[in-house]
């Protein structure tokens, strides 16, 4: 019996992984033998003997090894303190060290996004699509054989997510391997795939018993998942008890990260609204034609990448981070690391201002007398913040006409002046907080301007 | 089995079914054509589509399915609606015997896991129609129709968060609706709600503030409760129901499903 309070094996995770493993061993039962109908070949180097090979054979390798590994976990569920397949120590070591630092994770997550539009011709075939599920797949496998990770991951209201990274990561790749195929079409001077053979039908039988068999396969799910997963129920509500940490629902996980760099009064309420009248601006600002009613990356390549930017790093990023990372007092934990309450993160951000007068200037801060009127107080706070308000005013107002005068001007002229004007303060908004986020990391900036006698903090 | 076919017909042939189904079954072209016109439940579909326009390949069905999700949480809602009282006496109580001891207590497994995938499958019905360009002319207006909904969408997932009245409720809550503090001018925390203010006298303060319309209370407690049991049963799917109406009206009107022009 192990003695271990947070053992990473247990029978019954060995067993319920073999589950998973069975499952992975299907999916690529099948795949092998599509591989082998297709008859696909490819030419092995010559240093390893030149030739054709199969490429069913790889999948048939892969498959049969997962068969095995499945095995001994239906077989040696029994003594999981002798049971080898785990994720090695230093693997998770090196993901923690990397992962539990909000610079890296965005890093990470940004370049992976410019890494996707970049390679997106080799990442939508199929074979790269069915590579990177499988990676996904046998990395949550591996993962979960960590305890802290099944910490976070099996928390009922977090299965959701872990399910809709799938979901996202496949509509992402059909989006691209359908706008691939447009693009290469579009070029070849061919009308989109969407409007060849694109014959009338009657709704019924066509659309309506899609339908019915839609409808009848979600009450289906929803069925299974109700009984499999049991809605999560914590202790009676105690308005004493705060728990460590306190989230809001996990679509609002993107929201909380902003507090991180931006007051209440910005991320909670200005930035949310920007974000929905922004997405309702969205048709009145995009003025390109093309692309309308077909899949394509190449007819609209800027509005793709500021919206999937908007989407995949920023809000599902975020939520992932927010949902998975954030443990006690919102510090930031590896996906294998221990919630430890009492880790300590230095912090010492420091306002614009301060930098300025203090460091900058090398004098003492602007600061009304106790005896001044309330202008006089008005405008010292004002001297003071003036470095931010300035920076701020100048970023929101003269930046639009930089971007019209230099690399949007195309845009700037087919737009006119309202619409550019929304346009690019909407733009300015949405790079407001990955900007914030460099000058945090960078000078452990706190406020750009900070007004706390107003509550009124940029 | 002739003796099956003439009851059958004999059914089909009765004044009662023949109130209910005004035409012969749809198997001949002519009737496939009638049946939506005259169905009530089908007759929001046109007659006839483009077939790329219905591959789901090209609408991955998310709206569809976030429709029936609607429905689905309707009704779910409906049954917990006869069980569930909003009360603090009752609340946790009531959802903790639906989880032990209720015949259909899955319902609410059903009902929150159905809401869960109702905010997933908004998203990539959203997703699906920007990355076909569907919002562009002349579909602009169903889009910002349908960003509304997509706040109702949070909004009622939101609001039922708070009603089992566990720690995770009512904390979740809390941090999200402290953000309503910091409303510019209304909130008490926010900035610029000095201004408001008449003889010396603050109007907005904690007992009057954004966040205090938003739970009925300087806290979350039981008008809170009660405030976001009316909201989420009531109000929001009605605005909600409204909205659908409107937006699925307007796909019909604005040229159908989105295809190549």
């Amino acid at each position: 019996m192990s003695l271990d309070p947070h053992p990473n094996l247990t029978s019954s995770v060995i067993f319920g992984l073999g589950w998973l493993y069975l499952i992975q061993f299907v999916m690529n039962f099948a795949w092998t033998w599509r591989s082998l109908k297709k008859g696909t070949h490819h030419r092995v180097p010559k240093f390893f003997g030149g030739g054709e090979v199969p490429v069913a054979m790889w999948w048939g390798m892969y498959t049969a090894l997962l068969s095995m590994v499945m095995i001994a976990h239906f077989t040696g569920f029994s003594s999981p303190e002798r049971f080898l397949i785990q994720l090695p120590g230093w693997f998770k070591f090196f993901v923690d060290s990397f992962i539990a630092d909000a610079k890296w994770y965005f890093g990470f997550c940004v370049g992976a996004f410019g890494l996707m539009i970049w390679f997106r011709r080799v990442l939508a075939t199929e074979t790269a699509g069915w590579l990177m599920l499988n990676g996904g797949v046998l990395f949550l496998t591996l993962s979960l054989t960590d305890w802290d990770f099944r910490q976070i991951v099996g928390k009922p209201d977090n299965v959701p997510i872990v399910a809709m990274l799938f979901i996202v990561g496949y509509f992402t790749w059909l989006y691209f391997n359908r706008s691939n195929e447009n693009d290469d079409r579009i070029e070849a001077g061919l009308p989109p795939k969407e409007a060849e053979d694109n014959e009338k039908v009657l709704v019924w039988p066509d659309l309506v018993y899609t339908e019915l068999i839609c409808m009848i396969a979600v009450t289906a799910f929803l069925f299974f998942w109700g009984v499999a997963l049991q809605a999560p129920l914590e202790e009676p509500a105690s308005a004493v008890k705060t728990p460590n940490p306190s989230k809001a629902p996990w679509y609002f996980l993107g929201l909380q990260e902003m507090l991180v760099y931006y007051d209440p009064w910005l991320a909670g309420v200005v930035f949310p609204s920007v974000i929905l009248g922004g997405m309702m601006a969205i048709p009145y600002i995009d003025f390109n034609k093309r692309g309308n009613g077909y899949y394509t990356f190449n007819e609209r390549k800027f509005a793709v990448s500021v919206f999937m930017f908007g989407f995949l790093p920023l809000w599902v990023g975020m939520i992932v981070l927010g949902t998975f990372l954030r443990g006690p007092n919102w510090n930031i934990f590896g996906i294998y690391e221990y919630w430890d309450v009492h880790k300590l993160e230095a912090l010492n951000n420091v306002n614009l201002s301060e930098y300025f007068w203090l460091y900058g200037l090398n004098t003492a801060m602007p600061t009304p007398a106790s005896t001044d009127s309330g202008m006089r107080i008005l405008g010292m706070i004002l001297l003071r913040e003036s470095p931010g308000i300035l920076l701020t005013l100048g970023y929101l107002i003269a930046m639009p006409s930089i971007m019209a005068m230099t690399f949007l001007k195309q845009y700037a002229f087919r737009m006119g002046f309202i619409r550019f004007m929304v346009f690019s303060n909407l733009i300015l908004m949405m790079a407001a907080l990955p900007i914030k986020m460099l000058l945090r990391w960078a000078f452990n900036l706190k406020y750009l301007v900070a007004v706390p006698e107003y509550f009124f903090n940029i | 089995m002739g003796s099956l076919m003439s009851v059958g017909d004999y059914i089909r042939e009765s004044q009662i079914w023949k109130s209910v189904f005004r035409h012969p079954a749809p198997y001949d072209r002519r009737n496939r054509v009638v049946v939506m016109l005259t169905n009530f439940f089908l007759h929001l579909h046109p007659v006839s589509i483009k077939q790329n326009g219905i591959a789901l390949s090209y609408t991955w069905c998310m709206g569809g399915i976030t429709f029936f999700l609607f429905l689905a949480e309707t009704i779910t809602g409906v049954l917990l609606m006869f069980y569930y009282r909003p009360t603090l006496e009752w609340a946790f109580n009531d959802i903790l015997a639906l989880r032990d001891v209720t015949t259909l207590g899955v319902m609410r497994e059903i009902h929150r896991w159905g809401a869960h995938a109702m905010v997933i499958t908004v998203w990539l019905h959203m997703y699906r129609v920007f990355l076909t360009g569907s919002y562009k002319p002349p579909r602009e207006f169903n889009w910002v129709v349908g960003v509304i909904l997509l706040k109702l969408t949070l909004l009622l997932s939101f609001t039922g968060y708070l009603l089992p009245w566990d720690q995770l409720a009512i904390w979740a809550i809390t941090v999200g609706s402290n953000m309503a503090r910091a409303t510019p001018f209304l909130g008490h925390e926010g900035p610029g709600f000095q201004f408001l203010n008449v003889g010396g006298y603050d109007l907005i303060t904690n007992a009057s503030d954004a966040r205090f319309l938003l739970l009925g209370s300087k806290f979350v407690g039981e008008e809170t409760l009660n405030r976001f049991y009316i909201l989420h049963c009531v109000a929001i799917p009605l605005a909600a129901a409204g909205l659908i109406a409107i937006h699925f009206w307007r796909v019909r009107k604005d040229g159908g499903i989105s295809q190549p022009l």
